[in-house]
């Protein structure tokens, strides 16, 4: 039972070189670009929910922090679409792999910490002590401020990692459970309806992407430019 | 004037497309064929933009265009996972995709 249900998050292999990196590479394929300025009606639908999110997110920063635009926007967009192809049945979503989330977050966290503390160190060392502490409860503020800032790429990482995964398997459980019931006991038809219920609330791994970006720009903003 | 079959000087092997080349010939098309990693990357590009200005890159494209990508890739996936679905777990375990191929 227990191989059963975890079976959807292996890696898949052809003769045991790693097909993932196939499956990262295909929501490239689905975005395609133009230099043109009236397009077909893909690119133009594209085009037109990229400004949107890109608009919302970067009025906040400032000059230095909206040279990193593109690699915000470009992250939205990957995670966006890795986590909607995952709802397709049989397909493989790389964002359940913790090894992934890692691997982007901690560049990303690692190189908004850094430099923050190259450019207004005073600043980013400032961040470790809240303001109006009293005076003994200063270093184990300081311990404390410093272990919060540590665990950042960690909780990022296996935020998305978790919330991805716990969805599948709950898709998987409920599917399983309603294909059971329906030939014990035809009118629970109810939990056919939690099943889809439950799809379009996991369409709302969306919205876990804006989290993940916007957690990730609240860092870099409070890092960098305040 | 020339019927659409003829023409005056024979076309090579390598030049032809896979629909005009006779039976016979086709082993050596298939080892004429580049296969470096830049010819294949050749062939790969070719066959996305055959694609995709066929279905996406026109006026009015439709909804069929990419939802025919996403079907392909869940029957690749499909193919993909068929053989771990087939195994054979507890009596009372046995998954539901091999009790549906079972019964029909």
């Amino acid at each position: 039972m227990n191989e059963n249900l975890f079976a959807s998050f292996i890696a898949p292999t052809i003769l045991g070189l790693p097909a993932a990196v196939l499956i990262i590479l295909l929501p490239p394929l689905l975005i395609p670009t133009s230099k043109y300025l009236i397009n077909n009606r893909l690119i133009t639908t594209q085009q037109w929910l990229i400004k949107l999110t890109s608009k919302q997110m970067m009025t906040m920063h400032n000059t230095k922090g909206r040279t990193w635009s593109l690699m915000l926007v470009s992250l939205i967009i990957f995670i966006a679409t890795t986590n909607l192809l995952g709802l397709l049945p049989y397909s493989f979503t790389p964002t359940t792999q913790l090894s992934m989330n890692l691997a982007m977050a901690i560049p990303l966290w690692a190189g908004a910490v850094i430099m923050g503390f190259r450019s207004k160190i005073k600043n980013a060392l400032a961040h470790f002590l809240p303001q109006g502490t009293p005076t003994p409860l200063i270093p184990m503020l300081v311990i404390i401020e410093t272990i919060s800032l540590l665990i950042q790429p960690m909780a990022l990482a296996v935020r998305l990692t978790a919330n991805i995964t716990a969805g599948h398997l709950l898709m998987h459980l409920i599917g399983s459970a309603t294909l059971a019931m329906s030939t014990i006991n035809l009118p629970s038809t109810p939990i056919i309806f939690t099943i889809l219920i439950l799809l379009t609330i996991l369409e709302i791994a969306v919205a876990l992407i804006q989290a993940y970006v916007f957690t990730l720009l609240v860092s870099l903003y409070l890092h960098d430019n305040t | 004037m020339a019927s659409v079959g003829e023409c005056p000087a024979p076309v090579p092997v390598k030049d032809k497309k896979l629909l005009e080349v006779k039976l016979g010939e086709l082993p050596s098309w298939i080892l004429m064929r580049d296969f470096s990693p830049s010819g294949i990357f050749g062939a790969f590009q070719r066959g996305y933009y055959r694609y995709y200005n066929k279905y996406i890159n026109v006026k009015k494209g439709s909804i069929s265009g990419i939802t025919m990508v996403l079907a392909c890739y869940v029957l690749f996936s499909y193919s993909f996972s068929y053989k771990h679905l087939n195994t054979y777990h507890l009596a009372f375990l046995t998954s539901e995709h091999e009790r549906l191929r079972k019964y029909h």
